[in-house]
């Protein structure tokens, strides 16, 4: 008997997904393959809630146990590990409804908005490194806007599968002064280098092929963007001085207006008195 | 440094700076002294309440709005004081006045520690 392709395929297909008779989950749909597994949403019958169910095809001792560690607002928290009959490994976590980073970018965002996103993903990676533990892997499309605007760092990386061209530091092993370089990327992605030469030259600070260049930590590198968005000099850039002036002008508006009026009303006082 | 103090300073400084700007004119500068010292004297009035408004309103135009309102009605009584020497100078004492109000209600707003909120 002779079976076309495309039931071969089909077979290997179902023959792929995941038994999940023994736990309390209902698969639904897969909804991202990568690397280490496939993602699939799933419906817990206990708690009656729509999950996101990561299916491991290559065991990764510790890896949900490392991410359930990191309870952070932007990381996607973890409900459960486990082991399915077959003896894949898998976990669930929180099933974030929004788009990735790479579809969000697509769209037109003003500059502000943008740059809340990458203080999001600084915070997340901030705090994970106070915990001793490394993304690894950050790139547009690790990292979910919601749909209310909430952002996610997911798919935390392991030194197998670390790194993607374009996101990853050039040096061999990957700790957390690489995720900085990743995290300058991300700026340099999300920020047109037109926008302005301070980001532009933040950006170039954190993604310097040396490592010793780079900015020393993610609250360094955070403490940077806060300056540019509140109008002051920044670190990574040796302004020239019209610029200053300019930056000057822009926060002290206001003053320098008042000052001109001032000025303007006694100029016109002493030349139109009376002789 | 609080906000009354921000207020003080900068409306002494102020005051003074728009009082010494009598030399400009020859028939007041004989009486510069008693300028700069009245026109020091409105400023800190003028920056200590403004102060006192910037503790209790965090708002910029509003700082701006009293505080020349306040530089307008202290100008205004030297202007009066001024005027029953015979001579009267309202504009050329008020104008002024009244954006250096502005100055310092700004000034007020922007600098100094705000009070703590109450729980």
């Amino acid at each position: 008997m002779e079976v076309s392709d495309s039931i071969v395929e089909h077979l290997r297909q179902v023959a792929s997904l995941p038994d999940l008779s023994s736990t309390r989950y209902e698969l639904e749909a897969e909804i991202g393959r990568g690397g280490m597994g496939v993602v699939y949403s799933a419906h817990d019958r206990e708690l009656d809630r729509r999950v996101a169910l990561k299916v491991l095809d290559v065991p990764l001792p510790g890896e949900a146990q490392l991410i359930a560690r990191l309870e952070h607002p932007g990381i996607v928290p973890i409900y459960e590990a486990g082991t399915l009959p077959d003896g894949r490994a898998f976990y669930a976590m929180k099933l974030v409804s929004g788009r990735r980073l790479d579809q969000y970018a697509k769209t037109d965002h003003p500059l502000a908005e943008r740059l809340r996103v990458i203080r999001r993903v600084s915070e997340a990676m901030a705090f994970a490194h106070s915990r001793e533990v490394c993304h690894r892997d950050l790139k547009p499309q690790n990292v979910m806007i919601g749909e209310f605007g909430e952002v996610y760092l997911m798919d935390w990386g392991v030194e197998a599968v670390a790194g993607t061209p374009g996101f990853r530091a050039p040096e061999a092993g990957l700790d957390k002064i690489s995720d900085i370089y990743s995290l300058g990327a991300l700026l340099q992605y999300l920020v047109p280098a037109s926008s302005s030469p301070a980001l532009s030259a933040i950006a170039q600070k954190a993604t310097s092929a040396v490592a010793g260049d780079r900015y020393s930590s993610v609250t360094a590198f955070l403490a940077d963007v806060d300056r540019f968005e509140q109008g002051l000099a920044v670190e990574a850039w040796s302004e020239p001085i019209w610029h200053r002036l300019q930056r000057f002008a822009t926060r002290n508006a206001i003053l320098l207006w008042l000052l001109a009026a001032y000025t303007v009303v006694k100029f016109l006082l002493f030349f139109l008195r009376k002789p | 440094m609080n906000k009354i103090v921000v207020g003080l300073i900068f409306g002494i400084v102020l005051g003074a700076v728009d009082g010494a700007t009598a030399l400009f004119y020859p028939e007041t500068r004989p009486l510069i002294a008693g300028i700069m010292v009245g026109s020091s004297f409105k400023g800190m009035l003028v920056g200590l309440l403004s102060g006192w408004f910037a503790r209790k309103v965090q708002s910029t135009g509003w700082g701006i709005v009293v505080g020349s309102a306040l530089g307008l009605l202290f100008a205004f009584i030297v202007a009066v004081m001024d005027a029953s020497s015979g001579k009267s100078h309202y504009l050329e004492i008020m104008l002024p006045g009244f954006i250096v109000g502005a100055i310092v209600g700004f000034l007020t707003q922007k600098m100094g520690t705000p009070a703590l909120a109450k729980s």
